[in-house]
């Protein structure tokens, strides 16, 4: 059975896993894991920019062009963070946010 | 006469160059740019005055008022606008005459009084800067430029008086004139407000139109006006800063409180003489009236102090008052009829700005040979010091009115002024007259004879050097020839018109009697080795004496309005009221924010998922909003 694969379905995808990342966004302790769940929200939102361009507007290509974009952001913050992170075990040997309040008012 | 500028230029540039760079000059050199300037500025206005005088008159008679510099400084509206610029008129040249000559005297006389002494390139610096705030002051086009100068001289006057900044009393005399002064310049700047918001103008001739508008109000801007000239010119009882600031280098006193800078009072009434004789009668008048009870209280006080510089500026004290008894009796224009006191006024302060610093800088140099101001530190000085004797003696007979020195043709026409007001005022200041030669033949007697003091046993003194005798000759020269040998009404009267002075041979015998006779009566009493008669006199009225020593505790007097009256009843509940709301209102505010920053203060937690909850919140929030919405 051929089964036609609908904009809805997408959709659905996106939506999953941007509360994934959401949800783990809020409930994990752990800089990495926080940084995997900001990646799964980003990539939520690059799926949805390429299925509303293909399926609405498919004679155009911002829609692709955002994504692209999207994905060389999500890079680049990947690697700054991961620097961040790095840096900030290194210098108090913890990873876990509860630890992390030294900014704090 | 573009070039008067210069006249002003000059002692603003050597101002700036002795006070930015007269530290690292030598004494000489930095004296030498004062004179130097100064001398250049005497001679430009000695060129100005003879072209003035000499060109010729417009149709009506008059010599033009011309004003070669004026530029617009602080416009307000279309005619009120506050300009900058020379005026000259037959008054302002004659002052320029006059400040430049004692300002050049007391520039050469300082190389020999100030020599070697501490700051001496400061002091020169001070003295260019007085001098042209004092030139600014006589030239100004409008009030406000007067106004301006005007603090200005007050400025140099108290950086003059605390010259010596290291001496307790100098400090508290340089603050007490400034104070005064500026506590009198009050009323002069309300004054001024008055009269720019009425009269639409700050020049000194107003249109008829708003003159006839003003009504009433002119008598009261005028009068506050003088409330400032008062307080310059040290009137009773604003007088009080004036003995003190004796504190200063005897050269300061002689150029600025005795020629140049208390005359300000008597130029700025002069200056408005038009308005006050058109619309204020009544408040010239009490400017006679209180010149009158000045003069008499001055002389009063000058008899009895024991400090040579202290009579002096008493008897300054009391000349100024004289000036404006002149002024305050004049009662028209015409000097024919009622406005002989404008001239003699003028004529006046012409004379009395010569012998005064004449006797100022002769007690400077009695001063410097004793080594001190005390009378009891004196005594037969005339064998030592010749020159300052003889030339000390001719200022005497001049301010006591003996002919034919200066002091006596000017004195006689105001007296001669007063008895066509009223005989009483006449009389009175005939007697105000006598008391002035009678206190300053006692000066002249306690300093020059009486006996050789002991003190001179360990120190001799001796005559001062040429740089100071020299301008002790020149003023006593002019001294001698300033009331016969210049016809001054052709210069200045109270119309513009040639006036030819001629003597009043009632008036000018009397007052001659009554000098001669106060001489006599001063000879007899000081003149001898020993001094009984005033001892006796000293004696008998001890009480009388104690109180005119001590100026009838005018001090006493302000210090107990000062401190009992506006400090407790004004500026106790005034800082009360500061310290207690406008503070304590402030305070509640820091209060607040500081509260209001504690309570949100855990909000920042530093925990990462707190902030993103608040983040989600304020989304869900906004989006709830605008779907409502």
């Amino acid at each position: 059975m051929e089964i036609e694969v609908h904009v809805l379905h997408y959709l659905v995808i996106s939506t999953v896993m941007m509360f994934c990342g959401i949800y783990g966004f809020f409930t994990r302790k752990n800089l990495l894991a926080l940084l995997i769940s900001a990646e799964l929200m980003l990539n939520a939102t690059n799926i949805n920019f390429a299925v509303f361009n293909r399926y609405l507007f498919p004679e155009q290509l911002e829609g692709h062009f955002f994504s692209l974009f999207g994905i060389a952001i999500a890079a680049a913050e990947t690697a700054v963070a991961i620097a961040i992170i790095i840096n900030v075990y290194r210098n108090i040997n913890k990873i876990l946010t509860d630890d992390i309040s030294e900014m704090k008012g | 006469m573009e070039y008067t500028i210069f006249i002003l230029a000059l002692p603003v540039l050597s101002f700036l160059v002795l006070a930015l760079a007269g530290m690292k000059m030598p004494h000489k050199v930095a004296g030498a740019i004062g004179t130097l300037s100064l001398a250049a500025v005497t001679v430009l206005s000695y060129i100005t005055a003879i072209g003035y005088f000499s060109a010729p008159r417009t149709a009506e008679g008059l010599l033009p008022v011309s004003t070669p510099w004026n530029f617009q400084w602080l416009p307000f509206t279309e005619s009120l606008h506050i300009d900058m610029g020379i005026m000259l008129d037959p008054i302002s040249v004659m002052m320029l005459v006059v400040i430049s000559t004692v300002s050049l005297m007391v520039h050469i006389y300082s190389f020999g009084y100030m020599k070697g002494e501490r700051g001496f390139q400061r002091y020169y610096a001070f003295l260019s800067l007085f001098t042209f705030s004092m030139l600014g002051l006589v030239v100004a086009t409008n009030i406000f430029q007067m106004y301006v100068f005007w603090e200005l001289v007050g400025v140099s006057s108290y950086l003059l008086i605390g010259f010596y900044y290291t001496k307790p009393e100098a400090i508290a005399a340089s603050k007490k004139a400034f104070i005064v002064t500026r506590f009198a310049d009050l009323g002069f700047l309300i004054g001024i407000l008055i009269y720019g918001y009425y009269m639409q103008t700050f020049t000194f001739s107003p249109s008829e139109e708003q003159l006839m508008k003003a009504g009433m109000v002119l008598p009261w801007a005028l009068g506050l006006m003088f409330v400032g000239g008062a307080g310059k010119s040290a009137m009773f009882p604003l007088h009080i800063w004036l003995p003190d600031a004796m504190e200063g280098p005897t050269p300061v006193s002689a150029l600025i409180h005795a020629a140049t800078m208390v005359v300000a009072g008597v130029y700025l009434v002069a200056r408005m003489f038009p308005l006050f004789i058109g619309f204020a009668p009544q408040t010239l008048h009490w400017v006679a009236y209180i010149g009158m009870f000045t003069a008499f209280y001055a002389a009063t006080v000058a008899c009895v102090q024991s400090d040579i510089k202290r009579v002096l500026a008493f008897s300054t004290i009391s000349q100024i008052g004289f000036m404006m008894v002149a002024l305050g009796v004049s009662t028209s224009l015409d000097p024919h009829e009622g406005g002989l006191g404008y001239m003699a006024s003028m004529f006046h302060l012409f004379t009395h700005a010569m012998f005064k610093a004449l006797l100022f800088l002769g007690a400077g140099c009695v001063i410097h040979a004793v080594h001190s101001n005390e009378m009891s530190f004196m005594g037969g000085l005339r064998k030592y010091m010749p020159v300052t004797h003889i030339t000390f003696l001719i200022a005497c007979l001049a301010i006591a009115g003996i002919p034919p020195f200066s002091g006596f043709f000017s004195k006689d026409e105001i007296l001669a002024a007063c008895f066509r007001f009223s005989p009483v005022a006449g009389w009175i200041m005939t007697i105000i007259a006598g008391m002035t030669a009678f206190y300053m033949f006692r000066l002249y007697y306690c300093i020059f004879w009486g006996k050789t003091n002991d003190n001179y046993a360990h120190h001799t003194p001796h005559e001062s050097p040429v740089v100071m005798t020299l301008p002790l000759v020149i003023l006593a020269a002019i001294t001698v020839v300033a009331g016969w040998a210049m016809p001054f009404g052709h210069f200045v009267s109270s119309n513009g018109h040639v006036y030819d002075i001629h003597l009043d041979t009632t008036v000018a015998t009397t007052s001659i009697i009554v000098a001669v006779l106060a001489i006599i009566i001063a000879t007899w009493m000081y003149a001898g080795k020993t001094q009984p008669v005033a001892d006796m006199l000293q004696k008998k009225f001890s009480r009388l004496h104690h109180a005119a020593y001590r100026r009838f505790f005018m001090d006493e007097i302000w210090m107990f309005v000062t401190k009992k009256i506006i400090f407790r009843c004004i500026s106790t509940p005034l800082a009360w009221f500061d310290r207690h709301v406008i503070d304590q209102f402030m305070n509640f505010m820091a209060w607040a924010t500081n509260a209001a920053g504690e309570t949100a203060q855990p909000v920042q937690s530093g925990k990462i998922q707190t902030y993103t909850m608040w983040f989600l919140g304020g989304i869900i929030i906004l989006t709830a909003a605008l779907i409502l919405l």
